[in-house]
């Protein structure tokens, strides 16, 4: 279990995490999204010890990651986000350096390697020098060694970056099986890892937590979540526009768009006034369709996709550097015209 | 993959301080050698510690059995080959990145400051017991006072950890090798030029004779006179340990203040 709260890192006078509180159990996996510099990878350093909070605090297990580190660290597992190692030690000989900083010994050791080494499939590298490997290798090395003490808690910075595709399949798989019984805490940009993983995401945005909830409720939060498709064949003689606009009039739909018209046959998608409550809106809009005999064929409901979700959260660059441009020529304009 | 077995290694384990430090050490001890630089190192030091010995130290032309030719030149030699031994120990750790590994894991950063440094001073104490030779040679030689000559050792290795100590807290400074190398030569050489004798008559033009004897007490060759004569002071070992002392207390302070 990770409680945070009120956690804050100032850098002078740069706020990159700004007072984040979430918890996260065993049984969770928790997405951590964000664009670059968003503020993910200081958060987990923070929760991990390596960087202390400029305020608020870190719990592990009931362990203050400031106030007993040992502890609280001893049960953490961490994949820092360069996936670094000593890159002059062989696969084996780090594993077993890293077995032995986490306390265990002899038999153990042995043990705890070949379950890691089976895990991340690193057995026909073990006596390669990491230097020597390939990216892929070298970065599950460095997940190896997160779970060589089998932690209660993971937490993963970009685990499947640099990885091919198939490596990135087994790496959720794993991520999925262990966050049954542990808690983890991933982060990464890639978002049907999101989907395909996590029971929660969290999308950070400047420091700031911007949305919390499951891939689904995150997913019902897009403009276009609950939007109903339908593949019509009207009669002859119909206009699809006058279609259009019946669909917009019929109560609870907030606007109608044409997606598709060739020749006979018309996409229509009715958007739902989100203010209202919306149950059986796509029934009533099919029973409709069908005594207006406009010849039915499909209707679906748009579940929303997270990438809208997150590009509407977030504010990349290129935006912000749009909005300033903007600002600028109207403030340029308005100097004109004064 | 296979499915994520219990194992008898459960979660929250803690390693003992002192296992913590040897296992730091271990690890580092072997890098050391697993670079062909090791041996590098190791030659030129046996060849310059030999080179002083004989031509500078009139090792012959002194007609004595003892080794105060080989010492006496220790401080000059140190100063460039213990900044190189020293300067990967943060620096690499932080080029590298395994720096967020090492104090994410459950070991407190003063076991890894120590550890790490045990490791340099032991190579630096395992080339100069390959230094031996000049034992033999002198008991062959002569009746040289073997004690003597022990002390001169354990002296030199005080020094050399003084050196370390302060090549530990340069090279946490930078994650540049070069720049930790030449910022503690530069350190290094100040504590040696201080108490060099022309340096200190220089002073004695300007300062008074109390101010000198203070500004000469900081330096290592003033502890090492006596060391290369065979007197083991307890004030010089204090000196030493204090040296070896603030260098790794800053070195720790370095650490915490580039993770703030």
């Amino acid at each position: 279990m990770i409680a945070t709260k009120n956690l804050t890192k100032r850098y002078g006078e740069k706020l990159a995490v700004d007072d984040l509180t979430f918890t996260v159990s065993p049984g969770e996996v928790l997405g951590f999204l964000g664009a670059n510099g968003a503020g993910k990878s200081t958060t987990m350093r923070m929760i991990t010890g390596y960087l202390p909070p400029s305020s608020g605090s870190v719990k592990v297990d009931g362990f203050d990651i400031v106030e007993q580190p040992i502890p609280a660290k001893a049960k953490i597992g961490y994949l820092p986000e360069a996936a670094p190692s000593y890159s002059d030690m062989t696969v084996l000989s780090f594993l077993k350096f890293s077995a032995q900083l986490r306390g265990l010994s002899g038999g153990e050791i042995k043990q705890a390697i070949r379950r890691v080494v089976d895990l991340t499939f690193l057995d026909s590298v073990l006596g390669q020098d990491i230097e020597t490997l390939s990216k892929g290798y070298k970065h599950r090395t460095c997940l190896a060694q997160s779970l060589i003490h089998d932690p209660e808690i993971l937490i993963l910075d970009e685990p499947t970056d640099g990885l091919d595709p198939n490596q990135k399949h087994e790496v959720r798989q794993l991520i999925k099986r262990m966050g049954e019984t542990k808690t983890i805490i991933f982060s990464t940009h890639i978002l049907e890892e999101v989907e395909a993983v996590c029971s929660r995401a969290i999308i950070i945005d400047r420091g700031n937590i911007v949305a919390n909830g499951t891939p689904a409720e995150l997913k019902a939060t897009a403009e276009a979540a609950g939007s109903v498709i339908m593949s019509l064949r009207p009669p002859q003689g119909m206009d699809a526009q006058s279609l259009a606009q019946q669909v917009a009039a019929r109560p609870g739909v907030l606007r109608s768009e044409i997606l598709v018209e060739d020749g006979a046959r018309l996409v229509l998608l009715a958007r739902p006034d989100k203010s209202r409550a919306q149950a059986g809106f796509s029934g009533s809009l099919a029973e409709w369709a069908v005594t207006q005999h406009l010849g039915l064929e499909d209707i679906r409901v748009e579940e929303g996709r997270l990438d809208d979700v997150f590009r509407a959260l977030t504010v990349t660059d290129a935006a912000s550097q749009q909005a300033k441009q903007q600002a600028a020529t109207e403030a340029a304009a308005e100097g004109a015209q004064a | 993959m296979n499915a994520v077995a219990p194992t008898p290694a459960s979660t929250g384990r803690r390693v003992s301080a002192v296992s913590g430090i040897v296992t730091i050490a271990k690890r580092e001890l072997a890098a050391y050698f697993d670079a062909p630089i090791a041996y590098v190192f190791i030659v030129i030091f046996l060849l310059l510690a030999g080179f002083f010995t004989f031509t500078f130290g009139q090792f012959f032309e002194r007609g004595e059995a003892s080794l105060v030719s080989f010492f006496s030149w220790h401080p000059w030699l140190y100063l460039f080959l213990v900044p190189a031994v020293g300067m990967r120990l943060w620096a690499e750790e932080r080029r590298l990145g395994t720096m967020e590994l090492l104090m994410t894991m459950p070991i407190a950063p003063w076991q890894a400051i120590i550890g790490k440094y045990l490791a340099s001073w032991i190579f630096i104490g395992i080339a100069l017991l390959l230094t031996f030779p000049l034992i033999i040679t002198v008991n062959w030689l002569g009746h040289p006072d073997n004690g003597v000559i022990i002390a001169g050792y354990i002296g030199s290795l005080f020094m050399a950890g003084a050196y370390l100590a302060i090549a530990s807290m340069t090279s946490a400074l930078s994650r540049n090798q070069v720049v930790s190398f030449v910022l503690a030569v530069m350190a290094c050489l100040i504590l040696v030029m201080v108490g060099f004798d022309p340096v200190t008559t220089l002073l004695a033009r300007w300062l008074s004779p109390a101010a000198v004897e203070a500004i000469a007490s900081f330096s290592v060759m003033t502890h090492f006179d006596g060391v290369t004569k065979g007197v083991l002071d307890f004030k010089d070992v204090v000196y030493f340990a204090s040296v070896i002392g603030f260098g790794l207390f800053t070195t720790g302070v370095i650490i915490r203040s580039q993770r703030a």
